[in-house]
C-alpha cells in the first residue's frame, strides 16, 4: 500500500509540512526532511521551486526565488533525494507547478519519483480534466497519488467529482487566498470545514493555507484528518536555518 | 485545418486553462457566459456605440502613399493609434468592462507592462464608475512614470509587483493572485490574447473589430475585401489577433508577425519567443514561452515595453507552428529606424511596438501590386523619452 494511504489509516490527526527545496541553503533538503521526521511530522511536501508560483503568497515566492538563485533544479533535487528512503519512512510528496515537470517530461519525472520513493504529487496548475485525459495512466503506472485541491468556492458537484478521481486525500484550501495568509480562521472557515465534513467524502481531507500555530492547527483538524503548514515553517527556516526544527514542531502540535 | 479556437479552448495543441483550483470558479463563470453575453443584441449595441462615440471608431485605413512609393508596394496603415488612449488596447477593455458589468462584478484588476493596458483599463473603469486596481512591476513603474500618473489621474490604484523580476510577467502573477484572493466580486481584465481559456478567444473577439473594419474599408478603397498581407507586431498578440481575425481561415491572405529581437536573437537580451521559446505553460495557457531547460520562465528584453513578454498567446503559437503566419524578428535598432522613417515620410509618430511591424519592409520585399495592411497599433507619445534618448533629440 502507498505510504500516504497507510498514514491516513492511523488513528490521529496528521501534521504535514511544506518547505521549498533549496532554501535557505541549496543542500538543506535532506537535513530538513530528516529533522521533520524525527520531530514527529507525519508527511512532507517537498516544494520544487518555480519562477512564477501563481498560487503562492510572498513567503513562498521569496523562498522559491532564493532557492532558484541557490541553484536548485529538478535534477539537483532528484540527486539530493536519491538515498532518502535509506533514512526516512514517512510519506513524501513533491509539490510543484506543471511547467518544470512538463519540461522534464511527465513520464521521466514520474519514473524518477518512483525510483526515489516519492508517494504523491501536488501540481496546483494541472487541472483535473487534463490529468484525467492525459496523465492519469502515467501517474498510476508509477504508483504516484495525485492530490487535488478544493476551495470554499468549489461547488458541491465538483467536490464529488474530485473525490471520485482522488485516491489518497483531498487538499482542502482553507480560504479564498494564496498561501501565507495567517489572519486566523473565523466563522466562515469553521462553517466551510463543517460543510465538507458533512459531505462524508470517500477521501479524507487535509487542510492547507493559513495554518501557522497550535490554535489554527487545532481548528483545522477538528473535522479534517490533518493540516499542512507551509509559509509559517518557511519563516521559521528563514530565522533559524535548519536548527530548532523539533522545537518548532512541538509548539504546533503541543504533544 | 482550422486556425481558430476549438470547442475545448485550444488552438491546435495550444491553449487550455492550466489554472489552480482556486481560479476555477472565476474562469468557469466567464467561460460559460462570455459567448452568450457577447451574442446579446443589447451587449453588441452598447459595445458598438462606445467604440464609435467614445473610442472614435472606425479607425481610418490610410493609404500611406510615400511609404508605399519607397517600398514599391501598396501599404495601408490601420490607424489604431488614433483611438482614445492611443492604442488598440481600448477595444478590449471596453468589451471586458461591459462583460464585467453583465457578470455583476464591482472591482476590476489588471496587469500592465508599459502602462498602455493599465491606462486603457483605468479609463473604462472611470467611465463605468468601477474600482480599478492595476498591478505593475516595480521596475516598469520607475521607467513608465507618465502612464503611472495617467492611471492615478483616472482614479486607479497602482500596486507595484515586487516579486520575481518585477516586470510584466510578475505583474500578471500578482493580478492572478489578487483574483485568487477575491474570487467573487472581481473581474480580471487581461491585456492581451494570453491567459487561460476563454481569455485568448474573448480578447481576440473584442479586437476582431479591427479586421472587420479593414474588410469594408479596403472594399471602398481597393474594390476588394481581402489584402494580400496583414502585418502586425506580437507581444502577447492582441493587435495581431484583431488584425488577422477575419482572415484567419483564408490562406490567400498571408499573415506576418513582427517579434521583438531586442539586441539580437543571440544577444541574451531578446523577446523573440518563436525563435527562443518552446512549448510550455505560461499564465494558465499552453503556448510557446522563453524558459530555461528546467522550465523556469526567463526574463525577456525589448526596447519596447509592450513587446517585453516571455510568451505569445496560444493562437499565435498555433499560427507559428502550422506556418500559417510568418514570424520575423526585428531588433531594437531596426524598429527605431523604421519608426523614425514613418515620422519623416508620413507625419505619424508610431509606438515603438508598431515600429517593429514597420521594420518588416526592410526585411521582406513585396510586389508592386500587393495590398499590404499594417496594424499601426499605437501612437508614439508614450515612447517620446525612449526616442529622445535613442536619437539624442
Ligand atoms: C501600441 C502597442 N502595440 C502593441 C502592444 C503589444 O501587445 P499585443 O501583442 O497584445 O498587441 C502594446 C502593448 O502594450 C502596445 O501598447
Amino acid at each position: 500500500m502507498n505510504r500516504i494511504n497507510q498514514k491516513l489509516q492511523e488513528d490521529k490527526k496528521l501534521l504535514s509540512i511544506y518547505f521549498t527545496a533549496g532554501y535557505p541553503e541549496l543542500d538543506n533538503t535532506v537535513t530538513i526532511i530528516q529533522n521533520l521526521e524525527k520531530s514527529g511530522v507525519d508527511m512532507i511536501e517537498i516544494g520544487l521551486p518555480f519562477s512564477d508560483p501563481l498560487a503562492d503568497g510572498p513567503t513562498i515566492q521569496a523562498s522559491s526565488t532564493q532557492a532558484l538563485k541557490n541553484g536548485m533544479t529538478t535534477d539537483v533535487l532528484f540527486k539530493q533525494l536519491k538515498d532518502i528512503r535509506k533514512s526516512v519512512n514517512i510519506p513524501l510528496i513533491i509539490m510543484g507547478y506543471f511547467n518544470p515537470i512538463l519540461q522534464y517530461g511527465v513520464e521521466a519525472f514520474s519514473k524518477k519519483c518512483a525510483e526515489i520513493g516519492i508517494d504523491g504529487l501536488i501540481i496546483p496548475d494541472l487541472p483535473i480534466e487534463v490529468y484525467n485525459e492525459a496523465y492519469k495512466t502515467v501517474f498510476e503506472k508509477y504508483k504516484l497519488l495525485n492530490i487535488f485541491l478544493i476551495t470554499p468556492q468549489t461547488s458541491g458537484e465538483r467536490i464529488r467529482f474530485i473525490d471520485s478521481v482522488s485516491n489518497g486525500f483531498i487538499y482542502m484550501v482553507s480560504s479564498a487566498s494564496v498561501t501565507g495568509n495567517s489572519s486566523g480562521f473565523g466563522e466562515e472557515q469553521t462553517q466551510y470545514f463543517k460543510r465538507i465534513a458533512n459531505m462524508k467524502l470517500k477521501n479524507p481531507q487535509i487542510v492547507g493555507f493559513g495554518i501557522s500555530d497550535n490554535k489554527t492547527f487545532l481548528q483545522a483538524t477538528q473535522d479534517a484528518k490533518g493540516a499542512i503548514i507551509g509559509s509559517a515553517f518557511i519563516k521559521h527556516l528563514s530565522k533559524f536555518g535548519t536548527n530548532k526544527i523539533p522545537e518548532y514542531i512541538k509548539q504546533i502540535t503541543k504533544l | 485545418m482550422s486556425y481558430n479556437i476549438n470547442n475545448k479552448g485550444y488552438y491546435g495543441e495550444f491553449g487550455g486553462a492550466f489554472i489552480p483550483e482556486m481560479l476555477y470558479p472565476n474562469v468557469e463563470e466567464l467561460r460559460q457566459n462570455y459567448l452568450k453575453v457577447m451574442a446579446e443584441p443589447e451587449f453588441q449595441k452598447e459595445f458598438d456605440k462606445l467604440l464609435k462615440d467614445y473610442v472614435g471608431r472606425p479607425s481610418p485605413l490610410y493609404f500611406a502613399k510615400r511609404l508605399s512609393a519607397k517600398y514599391n508596394t501598396k501599404i495601408y496603415l490601420k490607424r489604431e493609434d488614433l483611438n482614445h488612449t492611443g492604442a488598440h488596447k481600448i477595444n478590449n477593455t471596453i468589451g471586458q468592462i461591459l462583460m464585467a458589468k453583465r457578470l455583476g462584478k464591482q472591482r476590476i484588476i489588471a496587469e500592465t507592462g508599459a502602462g498602455q493596458h493599465g491606462v486603457a483599463t483605468a479609463t473604462v473603469c472611470a467611465l463605468m464608475g468601477l474600482e480599478c486596481i492595476v498591478y505593475m512591476g516595480e521596475i516598469d513603474i520607475a521607467r513608465q512614470a507618465p502612464n503611472v500618473a495617467r492611471m492615478k489621474m483616472l482614479g486607479a490604484t497602482v500596486i507595484p509587483a515586487v516579486s520575481g523580476s518585477k516586470t510584466l510577467k510578475d505583474a500578471t502573477n500578482e493580478a492572478i493572485r489578487d483574483w485568487i484572493n477575491n474570487p467573487v466580486d472581481t473581474h480580471y481584465i487581461i491585456g492581451s490574447v494570453v491567459g487561460p481559456h476563454p481569455y485568448p478567444d474573448m480578447v481576440a473577439r473584442f479586437q476582431a473589430v479591427v479586421s472587420k473594419e479593414i474588410q469594408w474599408q479596403l472594399k471602398e478603397q481597393e474594390g476588394k475585401t481581402k489584402p494580400d498581407y496583414v502585418i502586425a507586431c506580437v507581444g502577447g498578440g492582441s493587435n495581431a489577433a484583431g488584425a488577422y481575425y477575419h482572415f484567419l481561415e483564408d490562406t490567400n491572405v498571408k499573415l506576418i508577425a513582427a517579434e521583438a529581437a531586442g539586441k539580437g536573437i543571440q544577444s541574451g537580451e531578446s523577446a523573440a519567443t518563436s525563435v527562443l521559446g518552446n512549448e510550455g505553460i505560461i499564465h494558465g495557457s499552453k503556448s510557446l514561452l522563453m524558459q530555461t531547460k528546467d522550465g523556469q520562465i526567463t526574463e525577456p528584453y525589448s526596447i519596447s515595453a509592450g513587446l517585453d513578454y516571455p510568451g505569445i498567446g496560444p493562437m499565435h503559437a498555433h499560427l507559428y507552428k502550422t506556418g500559417r503566419a510568418e514570424f520575423i524578428s526585428i531588433t531594437d535598432d531596426e524598429a527605431m529606424k523604421a519608426g523614425l522613417e514613418l515620422c519623416k515620410l508620413e507625419g505619424i509618430i508610431p509606438a515603438i511596438e508598431s515600429s517593429h511591424a514597420l521594420a518588416i519592409f526592410e526585411q521582406k520585399t513585396f510586389k508592386p501590386n500587393d495590398v499590404v495592411v499594417l496594424s499601426l497599433s499605437g501612437r508614439g507619445d508614450k515612447d517620446l523619452e525612449t526616442y529622445i534618448n535613442y536619437f539624442n533629440l
